[in-house]
């Protein structure tokens, strides 16, 4: 057996790059979640930080479908929906405590997209897009139809979040649990993906056949992935709710689903901070254009397109990439 | 090792392999050889579980696995690599090779999310063991390169490592030496030997007549997928049947 000179890179004595890349980007992150409060003068700030943190949680849940493990999924937000309606009809209409409400909505949307999955899987590219693209379809218009238990187009109240006689309330006070939450998120999708587990997604989007010859049972793979980004869309979903206070069908829909997909594609496919900064850009760009209804539409269009041409591997890849500096001529 | 009897497939009317049985002994180097669209790669890729084959069945160290999945078959110690490189473009190189190992590794995925003990060691454990794979192929120089940068010949050489981190022991390779120059398919060559030194058995489907004559102990001869012959390199040499479809094929042109 060959032991490594520590020029492979492999060097087991020190710490290996990613290891230092990785703890560097957790204390970033971490710092930029501590101070960030100070710099928010009020809290119209404080909820655009939190709805960015939710938005950016669904979107690296999703970055783990599409950029990992190639899986499209074009009704991503579907699942956000059913978790929010969910906690918000058992909390109003049975008198759910919101964490049993929580819970039980992530239970429901786990078994329904397993049982979802284990049809539309089969399908690949345009086809996978397609009947996911319908499921969101499907969700948002049992959303709006079923008026006597979600209020239709018009949406329903929802009530505070508490647990064990605590609770939440205020911008504030839910910037921590977003802020704790997102950082949570980041550190266990960075250990999916660099665990076995998660190099066997990513090896089943490099090469189905691959995968399946070196021991990946690639359906179950599928599955387990689609069923966990769903779940915990649905968690954010009930979160969601219970911060909003009021929802309605339009946070379920299609457009909801294509936000999340640009974030993706415009952060960096197979990067988790790239569907980071790419939340934090598309979800504050709404902000800046307020004054101009319709306007952010156009914006992420130009912005997908302008991805497609000049940064095609996305936002942060390409600039990491570009950062990095060059290797000895090993290649 | 391997017993294949009666094994069928076809693609609507195409008989891609038609009735071929053959045994396999333990230890062994075992070639296949043939012309092109004789059935080679589809019965590596009906012994390896990816297709399902029309009729007959294929049976590992005694035990039935025809329609076994190709997942399952891994961890029972079956791995292959194809002609058509299957190389995961989206990785490093060493990566793909890791990939390799996915059965012999803790793969849940709450066990990954939530780094469960012993799950970082066992991952550097079998990061170290790629990288002596790829050196032991002849992939040394591409262990820090991501593998949409490798060059054919190299790529090649990785599926090898790739296949060999299940640690198979029955290996079937698909044209290893294709693409390969001279040196590359003699230390092909020499890495065959090797691995049935280490108790490997192993498969080739190889075009080069010289390699397949020295390294193999059988030879199992397809032609439109149908075995037209079988035995020790000797015998294969001095068969007629092998002998006519091979210099003078005529009666088959179209
Ligand atoms: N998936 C497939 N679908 C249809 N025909 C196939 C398929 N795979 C192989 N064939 C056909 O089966 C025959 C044998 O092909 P193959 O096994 O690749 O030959 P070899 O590897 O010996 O060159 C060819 O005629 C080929 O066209
Ligand atoms: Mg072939």
């Amino acid at each position: 057996m060959i032991k490594l000179p520590g020029a492979n890179g492999v060097d087991s004595g020190s710490l290996p790059e990613e290891v230092v890349n990785r703890f560097r980007g957790l204390a970033a992150l971490a710092a930029v979640l501590i101070i960030l409060p100070a710099f928010l003068p009020n809290t119209f700030y404080v909820d655009v930080a939190n709805r960015v943190a939710i938005l950016a949680m669904n979107a690296i849940m999703l970055n783990l479908l599409m950029g990992y493990t190639g899986q499209i999924s074009l009704g991503h937000a579907g699942f956000f929906g059913l978790g929010a309606y969910g906690s918000a009809i058992l909390t109003a209409r049975y008198n759910v405590p919101p964490l049993g409400g929580l819970i039980l909505s992530a239970v429901v949307t786990a078994l329904l997209s397993w049982a979802v999955a284990r049809v539309i899987l089969r399908l690949r590219g345009h086809y996978l897009a397609m009947a996911t693209l319908g499921l969101g379809v499907i969700i948002t218009i049992v959303l709006t139809n079923e008026a006597q238990w979600t209020g239709g187009p018009d949406g329903m109240p929802v009530g505070r979040f508490s647990v064990l006689g605590y609770s939440l309330a205020g911008e504030r006070q839910w910037y921590w649990v977003f802020a704790v939450l997102l950082f949570a998120t980041v550190v266990i999708t960075q250990n999916l993906i660099n665990s076995p587990a998660g190099r066997a997604l990513q090896a089943l989007h490099g090469s189905e056949v691959a995968a399946t010859v070196a021991g990946v049972d690639v359906r179950r793979r599928k599955m387990d992935v689609f069923v966990l980004s769903a779940t915990v869309s649905s968690i954010l979903g009930s979160l969601g709710a219970h911060y909003f206070g009021y929802i309605n069908p339009g946070i379920a829909d299609f457009v909801q689903s294509t936000e999340l997909v640009i974030i993706v594609v415009f952060g960096g496919m197979a990067s988790i901070y790239g569907a980071l900064i790419g939340a934090v850009i598309i979800g504050i760009l709404p902000q800046f254009l307020a004054g101009y209804d319709g306007w952010d539409v156009v914006a992420f269009g130009v912005i997908l397109a302008a991805t497609m041409i000049f940064l095609p591997r996305g936002l942060v890849p390409s600039l990491a990439a570009a950062m990095r500096p060059k290797r000895g001529a090993t290649c | 090792m391997l017993t294949v009897d009666h094994l069928s497939k076809s693609f609507g009317g195409i008989h891609a392999v038609q009735d071929v049985g053959f045994h396999i002994p333990a230890g062994s180097v075992y070639s296949v050889i043939g012309p092109n669209g004789a059935g080679k790669t589809t019965l590596f890729n009906l012994i390896s579980g990816l297709y399902t084959p029309t009729a007959g069945s294929v049976k590992f160290e005694g035990a039935e696995i025809t329609g076994i999945p190709p997942h399952s078959l891994a961890r029972m110690g079956i791995s292959r690599t194809f002609q058509n490189l299957q190389v995961c473009k989206n990785l490093s190189a060493i990566e793909n090779v890791m990939v390799g190992a996915h059965s012999r590794l803790n793969s849940g995925m709450f066990a990954g999310m939530f780094r469960f003990p012993g799950i970082v060691r066992s991952d550097r454990a079998c990061k170290e063991r790629a990288v002596d794979l790829m050196t032991q192929v002849g992939c040394k120089a591409y262990i820090d390169a991501h593998a949409s940068a490798m060059p054919y010949g190299a790529l090649k050489k990785l599926e090898v490592a790739r296949a060999l981190a299940s640690e198979p022991r029955l290996l079937f390779l698909d044209e290893p030496a294709a693409g390969l120059n001279h040196t590359e398919t003699h230390d092909m060559a020499l890495l065959v030997g090797e691995l049935v030194r280490l108790g490997i058995t192993v498969v080739v489907v190889e075009h080069d007549m010289k390699l397949v004559m020295n390294i193999s102990h059988r030879i199992l001869v397809l032609n439109y997928g149908q075995k037209l012959a079988e035995g020790t390199p000797e015998e294969i040499r001095k068969n007629p049947d092998v002998i006519a479809a091979y210099l003078g094929g005529d009666e088959d042109e179209e």
